[in-house]
Order: structure tokens, then sequence, then C-alpha cells
């Protein structure tokens, strides 16, 4: 059991019991579904259906609908694509790492973190199917076993440390999310049980796989989240090092940057949590979660993506010293080009957004302003987002051969991709938040601080 | 042993009984009861229940969509009879003969399977050398161009050869019977056989008469000739004899009378190396900056009536006595004219201007040098321009009267290439006979009555005599593709000739009259086999004779004050595209999207004003993806044009210029509309059409915006060492001059030594070596001095390697499908040290350095794959489709790459093209390759890319692979120079040299280890294969 110090607050309010936490978790899904949510949904839905119409005309005519060219060769899509993977960070970082850290905070958002993080990254994985040329053949960048002549990998090539850092970061995201799942589907079995709802009973018991809840399904359930903890650390660190390397170790001016694996990774965490903070204000305000998503867990979130912030725009600041510092002539007029050149707006767009926005959480009253601290996180998505496209379109559209030199702008094609992408995690998310339990009510329950009081409390009563 | 028994099935069959031989032939041999079967009732009672219907219709319909999905069969079939010259899979090369009125080559074409699929020079040539250009390379598209009539048509009707042949003949005697004047027009015919058959059917038709007209027209040179030696020729150049060239608006390495002929001789007085650290001395005087200009090593600006003086000037500075106007470049004339005095018989002046009057001051002035049986050959003169302006501006007039009773038009367009006031169109309307000999129904075909479609000529016979002392062969390498018929078989015909058959006639004629000329062969079959295969005939030259100047020089100089004396604001020039040239192949896609060498724009032709100019007018001086050029409009003496502005560094302040040849209406889809038609500004003056003008009216509002696309919006080289240049004296200083190569210290032992980046290897240590190269090294050298930015290679490249055309807006969108392109730089004004001086901080500095100057100096840099031996592109593939071959190349493996297009972006040279679309097979991308007939120009060595995948060049792979196959037949090793790639063989100027660098007596060896040699972007350690030389301009400083 937990020790309680008298000393610490509680971080859920509203003195819970128990049974509250698990009336409150799982109301929405046994509820009819809110105004609010169907209209999200529907407009999810919507952009999701336009997703499915850029993808099909690219499929069909060619990634020529896109505005990439022979100078330019990546564009919106590895920009997407980083972005997104990018997001996925933070939610394995919840999970994981603050696990590891006994950060007993991180159990109200854990479980939407970590949704947040397998939708982003399928989100991703659309972007780095799509974008190649002949996207039925996606499957040759993994090493198996077949008869197409001498076909194998190229084991130099970061593209393919990158299939095996995203894959494995899936799976594991993925097997961590769901077993921390299936106690809390079993509790919405179990209710479904007394309350006689056969369908309900139908879906819960395939998806909490027998769950029962004995010691023996505890004490392995703890095993297998350390495991998989400990599993899902160092994932957080290599995805996005091995995503930078798909930059960094090629010759282009502006990617080839040994500084890229630190920088990418904080890169990563800082928009991860900005991503949360944007989803967690809404769901904590529609779900009416604010006694377990307190301003404390975004105040904690905040000085998370302070620092984080800080430390990219120290990388910024780092290159471009070293730019000047090298003397190298492509290298240094790669970084006044991002400053100054014909995309300086997208350069100072990244600058505002991300090295001076975060800056204003030194501020504790920002920091527990809900309404700044989503403005915020706004900012620093839109941000990260100019990141990935500075460091992609601005090096490559004048790189060493001037003749070369070229414009990218992209197509409706690619943006309509892009924005039906974002359909696609929403509609993954409402579909998340109507159907499972967006808190991990079991884990939670470990933490009540009030379960005891209120017994407390009650005695004090009889008492008197 | 085949079996000889014979089995019977009865003694019926033995005995042969007719009923049994009946019955066998029948496929059943009893008669199948099908009434029988129909008519039982049975049938009629047995129900099909609606479950049972909609199975069979359900399997029907399975099946039938199961069958449909099949993938459609291509079948290939064998020969039955192997043709003897045919070999499935092996090239065979004729010599042949191009002329179209304006370019002369002798050529090879490659045949494969009966298709002729790609063009070459015939090195045996004395006129062209082995050198050909875009628009001869291009020329074998023209060939499967679907918009050629298939049959010969009445009056825009599908018609017969019998049905036109009875109604012109009946016309044509008719016409004659009542002594109407029948007219032959023509572009210059240099065939002497065509000549004679022209003078048959004069002979039939006496009222007949031959007038030549040559759209872009050389006149001016023959009259001036008439007037100053009382020859009406065009001389032979020698540009190779000459140390001092002065060339007064005559683009003659890219479109002026023979640009092929001038470029070779050119070349070979500007390349440099250890040994020999001469070259001639280039001097341009120009309005626009063309192909020619941009190679000199002194370019003076000026506007086309400064230049018509500056021939005065140059003439008085020469010590010619003639009174001549004030020009403000008059302290260059002078030094101009110093050097040439010191090179007298070894210099040569010429000017582009068709102006009779300027051509006589041009011919004085070679007089007063002495350059006349160096430099300049009247005896063996030119036949290759022989437009007679006069003749044919009378000419229209008589059809404007309706004098003219019947037209026959051979390959000549008036009705495009005329200004719409000249009346040609109206003329033609009141010709009772009107027939055009084109191939196509284009802007005047398509308003004569008949038009008997002629050949082209890759399936005609026929002879040239582009000089008087050379003779070639034309020989057809295909049947004609569609009902069409040479022209000359036509007048045959016409004429009543005994023979109608057009390669009899041409047989004969040169039994009759070439046979005699030599003497090496006594039997007519055996000497006609020789100059079919070989394709050219050399004679003697004629013998000089004795020259005296007798035109009044005065005469002319009064007659340029009075035309220059009025001029205006404005003064144009029109010019002609590398890749246009006058417009007659109008519908080849290879020529509309081939990049203009020095503005880099596709598809258009535009306005070329000065940038600064452009500026002060308000108008767009940028070039890109989303930037739209203004569109003006401009007239000459009422007539108009609208075009877009282009801001062109290099054009003189107050000109303007256009290109000829776009604009066209009625040549096919590719070529419809495209451009303005610039041949509306042309005029006449004086009996000759003039192609500049000293009063032009430019528009200063902007009428609309308009895409002009470019491959190349970034101009300036940065201040990069892209291009490395010196100047001839510092090279005779010091060979290694202007090539400062990039260095490491590394310590080896106790020392610190440099070395070049291709001397370090990572994997390589005194123990192992690195990898020595067995075998085949191929590399290429490309000479930055000897390359003029002509272009012929990369429609040589397109040709060979199946390179898709893209479209306008696809290259708008910098996706350009070039395995070779030639980058074209401006100098700017700013430099490092510029900026140091001025105190400039980098942000300025860059800015400074994007702007080219106003009249900068130009290089030109051909880049193709480098061939990395240290390749960036190879590490990135994830799916190992780029690899390297233990020869030094670079492979692309298309049906393996998945298109991740991360070897693109790690390509420092950018030269990798992907495949964004399915460029064939697709009606997005109307031209050649989505088209029946245009797909026949196809090179079957090379695989069509599809969709997705990236490209780029293989050092024709096809061409190596082919070279090793016959050298391994003959158990020999590759001779150096055997195998050429598609860019090094077309090169004119031999800038590009092909070879193994492991055979250390080959060519491409020896330029490897000379002083000038340079690997692009070498602190990169990419170790390419291919290697550029230093530029070396003929000045006495960097700077000049």
């Amino acid at each position: 059991m937990q020790q309680e110090s008298p000393l610490r607050k509680a971080l859920i309010l509203g003195d819970k019991s128990l049974h509250d936490i698990t009336e409150d978790v799982c109301r929405p899904i046994e509820g009819k579904a809110s105004k609010a949510w169907k209209i999200a949904f529907t407009v999810s839905a919507a952009a999701l259906l336009w997703w499915v119409i850029c993808i099909s005309i690219t499929v069909g005519e060619g990634i020529g609908m896109w505005g990439i060219n022979n100078s330019i060769d990546w564009g919106w899509d590895i920009t997407n694509f980083v972005w997104w993977v990018g997001i996925g960070h933070a939610g394995t970082l919840i999970s994981a790492v603050l696990l590891l850290f006994r950060q007993k905070w991180r159990l109200s958002i854990n479980r939407a973190a970590e949704a947040m993080t397998i939708f982003a990254v399928i989100c991703a994985a659309t972007f780095l199917l799509s974008h190649i040329g002949r996207p039925w053949l996606p499957y040759w960048l993994f090493p198996f076993a077949n008869q197409f002549g001498s076909l194998w990998v190229n084991f130099n090539s970061p593209l393919v440390w990158d299939t095996f850092a995203v894959s494995t970061y899936f799976t594991v995201s993925l097997v961590f999310w769901y077993t921390g799942l299936i106690p809390d589907f079993a509790v919405i079995r179990d209710r479904a049980v007394a309350r006689g709802d056969k369908a309900r009973k139908f879906w819960y018991s395939l998806l909490s796989f027998g769950w029962v809840g004995s010691a023996k399904n505890w004490q392995r359930f703890e095993e297998v989240s350390l495991v998989l903890a400990g599993m899902s650390t160092p994932l957080v660190l290599s995805v996005h090092t091995i995503v930078s390397m798909d930059f960094a170790t090629s010759v282009v001016p502006g990617w080839h940057t040994t500084i890229f694996p630190p920088y990418f990774v904080a890169g990563a965490i800082f928009s991860g949590f900005a991503m949360v903070q944007t989803l967690l204000i809404i769901t904590r305000k529609v779900l009416n979660l604010q006694e377990y998503i307190t301003i404390y867990h975004i105040d904690m979130m905040n000085r998370i993506i302070m620092i984080t912030g800080s430390i990219v725009g120290v990388a910024y600041i780092t290159e471009f010293f070293i730019a000047w510092y090298s003397g190298v002539e492509y290298e240094s007029y790669a970084f006044i080009n991002r400053a100054t050149g014909p995309y300086w707006w997208a350069y100072w767009a990244m600058m505002t957004c991300n090295v001076i926005t975060p800056q204003l959480f030194w501020s504790k009253k920002l920091r527990v302003n809900i309404a700044a601290t989503f403005i915020i996180s706004i900012f620093v998505n839109i941000g990260m987002w100019f990141e990935r496209f500075v460091i992609i379109v601005t090096s490559l559209h004048r790189a060493y051969i001037p003749s070369e030199w070229a414009m990218y702008s992209p197509t409706w094609v690619e943006v309509g991709i892009y924005l039906g992408s974002i359909g696609l995690f929403f509609t993954l998310y409402l579909l998340f938040v109507k159907f499972f339990p967006v808190i991990a009510m079991s884990e939670l329950k470990t933490i009540v601080k009030s379960s005891s009081s209120q017994a407390k409390k009650k005695g004090a009563h009889h008492h008197e | 042993m085949s079996n000889t028994k014979k089995y019977w099935k009865g003694l019926e069959d033995l005995n042969d009984n007719p009923e049994i031989i009946k019955k066998a032939q029948r496929e059943f041999a009893e008669e199948v009861p099908v009434d029988q079967f129909l008519s039982s009732k049975s049938l009629d009672e047995t129900s099909t229940p609606r479950r049972d219907f909609l199975k069979f219709l359900g399997f029907t319909v399975t099946a039938a969509s199961l069958a449909a999905c099949e993938a459609p069969v291509r079948k290939v079939i064998p020969y039955v009879v192997k043709p003897e010259d045919v070999t499935p899979s092996v090239g065979t090369w004729y010599a042949t003969t191009y002329f179209d009125g304006n370019d002369f080559a002798n050529i090879l074409v490659k045949s494969r399977e009966g298709r002729p699929i790609k063009i070459e020079g015939n090195k045996l040539s004395v006129v062209s050398k082995g050198g050909t250009n875009a628009r001869v390379q291009a020329s074998v598209l023209s060939l499967y161009d679907s918009a050629r009539l298939a049959n010969p048509t009445i009056k825009g009707a599908n018609s017969t050869w019998d049905a036109v042949d009875k109604e012109i003949t009946s016309k044509l005697t008719a016409i004659a019977g009542k002594n109407g004047n029948i007219r032959l027009l023509t572009s210059t015919i240099i065939s002497p056989s065509t000549k004679q058959i022209i003078a048959e059917f004069i002979a039939k038709y006496p009222t007949a008469k031959h007038v030549t007209y040559d759209a872009v027209s050389y006149y001016g040179i023959q009259k001036a000739n008439e007037l100053s030696f009382g020859k009406s020729v065009i001389p032979t150049y020698n540009f190779d004899k000459a140390n001092v060239i002065v060339s007064l608006d005559a683009d003659f390495l890219a479109t002026w009378l023979a640009p092929i002929e001038f470029s070779a001789q050119y070349v070979k007085n500007r390349k440099v190396s250890k040994e020999k650290r001469e070259m001639s001395r280039h001097i341009q005087i120009e309005a626009n900056l063309t192909v020619t200009g941009s190679n000199a090593d002194m370019r003076i600006p000026a506007k086309p009536s400064q230049i018509a003086n500056a021939a005065l000037s140059l003439y008085k500075a020469l010590g010619g006595s003639v009174s001549a106007k004030a020009l403000p470049f008059d302290a260059k004339i002078a030094s101009i004219a110093k050097e040439l005095q010191e090179n007298k018989g070894k210099s040569l002046v010429i000017a582009g201007s068709n102006d009779p009057s300027v051509q006589v001051v041009v011919n004085a002035i070679n007089n007063l040098l002495g350059n006349y049986g160096t430099t300049i050959d009247l005896d063996n003169y030119t036949t290759t321009r022989q437009g007679n302006d006069a003749e044919v501006v009378a000419l229209t007039e008589q059809m404007k009267k309706g004098e003219v009773a019947a037209l026959f038009m051979w390959n000549v367009n008036p009705v495009y290439t005329t200004p719409s006031t000249s009346g040609f169109a109206a003329g033609l309307k009141k010709v009772e006979l009107s027939v055009s000999f084109a191939d196509r129904a284009d802007e005047t075909a398509s308003l004569a009555q008949y038009v008997c479609p002629d050949n082209h000529y890759l399936e005609s016979w026929g002879d040239a005599s582009a000089r008087v002392n050379q003779h070639s062969l034309i020989q057809p390498l295909i049947y004609p593709l569609f009902n069409t018929r040479s022209a000359q078989e036509s007048l045959l015909k016409w004429s009543g000739s005994a023979i109608t058959n057009y390669q009899d006639y041409v047989k004969a004629y040169w039994e009759k009259n070439m046979f005699p000329l030599q003497l090496a062969e006594s039997n007519f079959a055996n000497f006609w086999q020789k100059a079919l295969h070989n394709g050219v005939m050399e004679l003697a030259p004629v013998a000089a004779a004795t020259l005296t100047f007798a035109a009044d020089v005065n005469a002319a100089a009064s007659k340029i004050a009075e035309s220059t004396a009025k001029v205006g604001a404005w003064e144009i020039t029109l010019n002609q595209k590398t890749a246009m040239g006058n417009g007659n192949q109008g519908n080849n896609p290879w020529l509309l999207e081939m990049p203009d060498p020095i503005s880099r724009v596709t598809w258009d032709n535009y306005i070329t004003m000065s940038p600064s100019e452009v500026e002060k007018l308000g108008f767009n001086t940028q070039l890109g993806l989303d930037e739209k050029a203004d569109v003006i409009e401009i007239s000459v003496n009422g007539r108009t044009i609208k075009a877009p502005v282009l801001a062109q560094p290099g054009q003189a302040a107050g000109t303007i210029g256009i290109a000829l040849g776009y604009g066209r209406t009625a040549v096919g889809k590719a070529g419809n509309n495209v451009g303005a038609n610039a041949y509306e500004l042309v005029s006449v003056e004086d009996g000759a059409i003039k192609y500049n003008n000293y009063n032009v009216t430019v528009g200063t509002t902007s009428l609309d915006k308009y895409f002009l696309c470019s491959t190349q919006s970034h101009h300036t080289l940065m201040g990069r060492d892209m291009v490395k240049e010196t100047s001839l004296a510092e090279y005779k200083k010091d060979t290694k001059a202007g090539n400062v190569r990039p260095t490491f210290e590394v310590k080896e032992g106790h020392d610190h030594v440099k070395k070049t980046p291709s001397e370090l290897d990572l994997w390589a240590s005194k123990e192992t070596p690195g990898f020595d190269r067995p075998g085949h090294f191929w590399g290429m050298a490309i000479d930055l001095n000897s390359c003029i930015g002509c272009g012929a290679c990369v429609v040589s490249c397109q040709s060979e390697n199946n390179i898709p055309v893209v479209g306008k807006d696809e290259i708008r969108k910098t996706r350009d499908m070039y395995w070779i392109r030639i980058d074209r730089y401006y100098s700017s004004a700013m430099t490092e040290e510029v900026a140091e001086k001025e105190g400039k901080g980098v942000i300025d500095m860059y800015n400074a350095m994007e702007k080219p100057e106003d009249q900068p100096q130009v290089v030109f840099q051909p880049v193709m794959c480098m061939h990395c031996n240290h390749a960036p592109c190879e590490t990135v593939c994830p799916v190992i489709a780029t690899t390297h071959s233990n020869e030094g190349l670079n492979q692309m493996t298309y049906n393996r790459c998945v298109g991740t297009k991360y070897c693109a972006n790690n390509c420092p040279y950018k030269v990798r093209r992907f495949n964004w679309f399915k460029y064939h097979d697709n009606a997005q991308f109307d031209y050649h390759q989505n088209d029946t007939v245009g797909k026949m120009v196809l090179n079957p060595d090379v695989t069509v890319r599809s969709r997705g995948v990236m490209e780029k060049c293989s050092m024709c792979i096809q061409r190596i692979q082919e070279g090793k196959l016959n050298a391994k037949k003959d158990g020999r090793r590759v001779n150096d120079g055997e195998i050429q790639t598609a860019c090094s063989q077309s090169c004119p100027t031999n800038a590009i040299v092909f070879g193994d660098m492991n055979d250390k007596n080959s060519n491409v060896a020896s330029l490897k280890a000379d002083d000038r040699m340079y690997y692009m972007l070498e602190e990169l350690n990419t170790q390419p294969s291919v290697f550029y030389m230093t530029k070396v301009r003929n000045t006495e400083n960097k700077e000049a």
C-alpha cells in the first residue's frame, strides 16, 4: 500500500472514493454520447474522409500530385511524419520514464497520453507509407525472406533504422498501453454483467482477456508493466534519435549535424507535452474530469515544456554558432538562408513559437492558467511543425549547386493529407474516449488519499 | 528418323473411299441431331428457376470478369525469315544527310529492327565534321510525329495520289496552255538532282519560275558579295584559322549560318593545354545575349543601329576612308582594330545583319585585313543559303495582283514566316492552283488547295551539295510511315518524266554527274556502294581565284547613316533560339522542352530586356514557381505582338529581343500556340528582309500575367567554385592557375602533409591500400573551355535514354527529367573581396551576390551524374536500389526502387530525377511517349521508367555493354574512343571526353592528369568519376 504523507497534497481532488473513480471514469463509456462528442466526431470523420480522398489521389496518380520536386524531394510529407512521431513521445515518456521515476502524478494522464502516442505514430506511419513513389512496396524496407532475387535491405541506410525504430516503438507502445487497459476493461465488463448489458459484456470480456483480479493477475500485471516500462524508456530516446539520423547522416548542409539526436529528442518531448496539454485541457472539460486532471498536472507538464523548450532553443543557437565556427561556406550559408532567405517567415515562426513562448512559463500565473496553457500549447505544436519544415525544406531548397536551387509549396492534396491526418488522429482519439477508460482507474485508485481521509472523516464524525 | 509408318482405320481408308475422305474432312463424321434436340418436347417442359438463373448469371459474370482481369498479352513476333541486315537487338548505322533548309549535317542514323532511333554525326564529313546540334538530334522525333499528313489532300479532304496527280496535271496543262505564271517557291535547295528535276519541270512548263525563300535569310551576304566581288554567294568561313574573331551580332555558335561547322572550327583554336598555351581571341558586339556572345572574351553590348555603325567605325579605325558616327564604345573599337591589324590574314570579321550595306562594309574590312583566301573562302562557297528576298517580295506582289496562276510551295511556310501585312495569305487565295508539299496542314498548307505531303528525310532518297566541293547522299532508313511521296517524285510525275522513281533518278544522276568527278572507283556499282556507305564524297577544293574588291563602301556608309539616322527609344533584334531555330520543327516536344542555353526557359519565347530596365518599368524581374512574367505589347511599324517580358542580363540597354520560330498555330498539338510569332515584326528594307529594327514601340503597361517556366531560377555562383576559371595570361604563367583544390593537413610519420580529399580514404592504409580497380574504370572529362553551351548533348541524351517530355507545368515545378543539364551562371558584381572592401556584412553580401551583373560574364557547365566512387546516394538507399559497379559507375536498379527519394536529397550535385507520374501511357503528358507513332522513337536498349522510381545518368551503360561485348568477341581490350556516351558523341566541340581511366593511354586518363583537372565539390570527397577542366578566358586579367 502507499505511504500516505500528511504533508503531500492530494493528487486528485474532490474527496473521491474508490467507487467515485469507477463511476466517473465509466460514465462516458456507459452513458450515451454527448452532443459535443457527436459534433466533434462528425467533424473528425469528415476530415478523415477527406484524408481518404487525398490519399487515393496520391496513390492513384503518383506523388507528383504533391508539390515536391527534383530539388526538394521531401516536403510536407516528412515534416508531418517527424511532427507526428515527435508528438507521440510524451505518452511514452509519461508512462514509462515517469513510472520508473515513481512520479505518481502521471497516473491521471498516462492513459490518454499513451493513446495519443499510438494514434500519433499511426498518423506518422501513414506519411511514411504514402510518401514513397511506389506505395504498394513499403514492405521491401523490412528484411524478410523472399524470392525476389537478391532483394535485401541496406543496413547502412538510416531509413532502414527508421523502419525498425518506428515499428518497434509502435509495437511496444501498443502492448504497454493495452496491458494497462486490461484491468479497467474487466471493471467495465463486470459492471456490464451486473447491469445485464449483454453486448457490452461480450465485447469487454473479449478485451479484458479473462482478467479476474486475482493476486496472481495483479502480480503479473505489475511485472509486465515494469518490464515494458524498461523497454519503452530507451525507445523514448532511440526513436527520435534515429529519426534525426535520417537527416544527420546525410551530406546536406543544415542536416549534417551531430547535435541532432539530443536536439530532436528534446524537441519531441517538447511537442509531445504540448499536444498532451492541448488534448487533456479539452478532455477534462468535456468529460468532466477536472478533479482527476488537476491544475497540478497542468503545472507539472508546463514545467517540462519550459525545460525542453529551452533545450531546443539552445540547440538552435548552437547550430548557428557551429555553422559560423566551422567556416564551411555551405553550412554558414544554409543557416543565413534559414533566417534571411525566402523561407525566413518559417524560421521566425519557429523561433517565436518554440523559443520565446515557452519562456512565458517562468511565470507561475501563466503555468496554472488553463487558457494561457492551451494557447501556448497550440503555439508549441505549430512551432514544432515549423521546426521540421525549416530543417527539411530550407536546407534542401538551397543546397550546394545554385543552379538547382528551387522553391517548394504544397499542393491542396498535401495540405488535405495533413489536415486529414489530424482528422484520423481525432477520430481515433474520440473513439478512444468513448469506448476506452480515459484514466487508468485501477492504477489511479492506488494513490487515492481521499478514500482513507473519507474514512477518517467518517471516524471523526462517529466519535463526536 | 521420321516415322514413315501409316496406320489406317479400315479397308475403306486404305482404299481411299471417297465417302470416307468426305467424312474425314468434317468435324463430326455423323450429323449432329441439333434439330431433333431442339424440337424435343422435354425442352419446353424444363424451367429455369429464379435461383438457378441467378446462379448461372453470377457464374457467367464472374467468369467473364475474371477473364477480363487478365493482363493484356503483348506478343513479340519473331521474324519468319530474318532480313539480311537486321539482327534483332543489334543496331545498324546508315549514313545519310540532314538538310532542312536551315541546318546541314552529314549524319549516321542508328536503326533498330527497322526503326531509325538515334542520330549521330558523320566524322567523314569535312563540313559538319561529325558534329550535330540539338535540332539535328531531335529531327528523328519529327519523323514519328502523328500530326503529319497520312494522305495527300484536296481542299483539306483526304485523297489519293492518283486523284491528286490527275487534277494537278490537268490544271497545270490548262494554265500552261494560257501562259499563266507558274511559280515554284522553295527553301534553299542544295540537291543537284532536285535542281535538275526543277529544271525539267520548268522545261515542261516554260512559264514556270523557281523562287528561293529562306525564312531566316542571308540574302544580305549574297548581295554584298555580288557588289564586292561579283559573286552572289555565301563564302565558307574558317574560324580555326583566325586568331582574332570579331562578330557583329552573328550567333555563329548556335544559329548563324552553319553553327555545327563553326563550333568545331572555333573550338579548335580555343582548346588549351600545357603544350599549347595559346587560344584565339573572340570579340562579340551584340544586342541580345547569345550563346556566341556568352563565349566571347570581350563582349560589347550595343544597339542594332550602333552595331551597323560599329562596322563603319571599325573600317575607319583600320584605315578605311569613310565617315563614321561616334559610338560610346569607340575606344574599344580602336583596341579591336589594333588587335585585328596585328593579325592580318589571321582574323575574321563577320556580321549577323541581313543588310547588304553592313555586309559590304564587313567585306571591306576583311579585304583590308587580307582575310580572303585564308579565313574566308569565296571559291569553295557554301550553298546552304540561296534565298532571294527581292524575288520573294516580287512574287508576293504578283500574287496579290492575281498574276500567279499556279504556286507550288516546298519546305516554306510564308503565311507563318511573313508578317500578316505581307498579304501572302490573301495573294494565295487568288492563285488558281496552289499546291503545298508540306508534311502537315501547317499555316500555309492549310490554305493551299492541294497538299502533297513530302516524305520525312529519313524516309527519302536524295543528295546534297553543301559546298561546291562536297557532295552527300541521302538514303531512307524506313519505308514511309504514311501515304506520303517525295516532292521530287511528284514533280517528276507532273513533268511527265521518263523516270518517276526518285531513287533511280538520283542514282542515274550520280552515275552521270558525280561518278566522273572521281578516279578512285572505276566501276559505278562500287562507287555507288561506297558513296552510300560513306554518305559523303569530298572533292579537291577549287583553286583560289584573284578577288578584287569593287563595292562602294561610301555608298554603303551613307545607306547605313540614312537607315540609322532616325532611331527610336527602343530597338529590337529578332534572334533564333538554339532549340527552335526558324521554327520548322515546331511540333517537336524535345525541342520545345529543351531549356534555352542562355535563359534556361523552356516552352516559350519572350521579350528579353535588360534587368535594370525591366525594374524601371515596374515589371517582374523574377522567374519562379509562383512568379508570373508581365505580358506587354511591342510593335514595329504598326504590327503588334504580345509576349511576356524576361529580365535578361546581358541585354544591351535600350534594346529588346525576341526569338523567331514560336507562335505556330497549325503545327500539331505540342507546338500550337506556344509563344508569340515574332515573324510578325520582320520588315523588308533595301530589298532584303530585316531582322532588327531601330524603332520599336514597347508597351509600358502590363497587359497580363503569364507563367514562363525555367529549369534554373537562380543565376549566380554565390561565390562558390563549381566553375573554376582563369585568364589566358595567368594560364601562360601557371597551368594550375585558377584551380585551387581543397586540401587537408594529415600526419604522415612525423610530417604534416597536405592532401586533396581524393587522396584520403577512410578505409585505406599502407597495409591495405583500398580497393584496386582491375578491369575498366570509366571516367569522363568535361572541358569547360570547350563547352559552348549549345545543348546538343541534352537532346542527344534524351533521344538515347528515352527521357520523357514532361511539359511546361511540370518544368515550372522543378521536375524536368534531363539526365544531363547545362548549368549557366552569370557573374555577379558582388564577391567576397568586394564585400570586404565595402565592409558589407554576410547577409548583405549574399543578397547582393544573388543578383547577376547587368552585363555579366557567362559560364556553362554540363552536369550529369558524377558517378561518385564514394557516393552519398548509395549509402542512404534503404533497398539497395542504387549501387556501385566495379567499373566505377553508380547504377540505378529501377525495379528495386521504392521511391523514398532520399538519394536525391543526399545528392550534392542534384542530378537525380524522380518519376513523379507515369510519364508514358498517361494522357496528362500528351507527348511522344503517349502516342503510338511517337513511341517508335524509343530506344529498345533502355528501360522506359515507370512511375515512382528514381532515375539518372547511367553513363550510357547500354553503350558501354555493347562496346565491351564487341571487344570480347574480338578477344581484345576496348579501344580508347570506341565507346562513346550519347553526350560525348554528339558534342560538336569534343568538350566531353569519355573513356577508361585505367587505360593509361586513353584520352581521358591524360586529361585526368592535366593541371586544369578538378572535381566539383571535391571537399565532400565523393570521388567522382566525372571531372572538369578549368575555363580559360583570353583576357589579360581575371576581371576584364
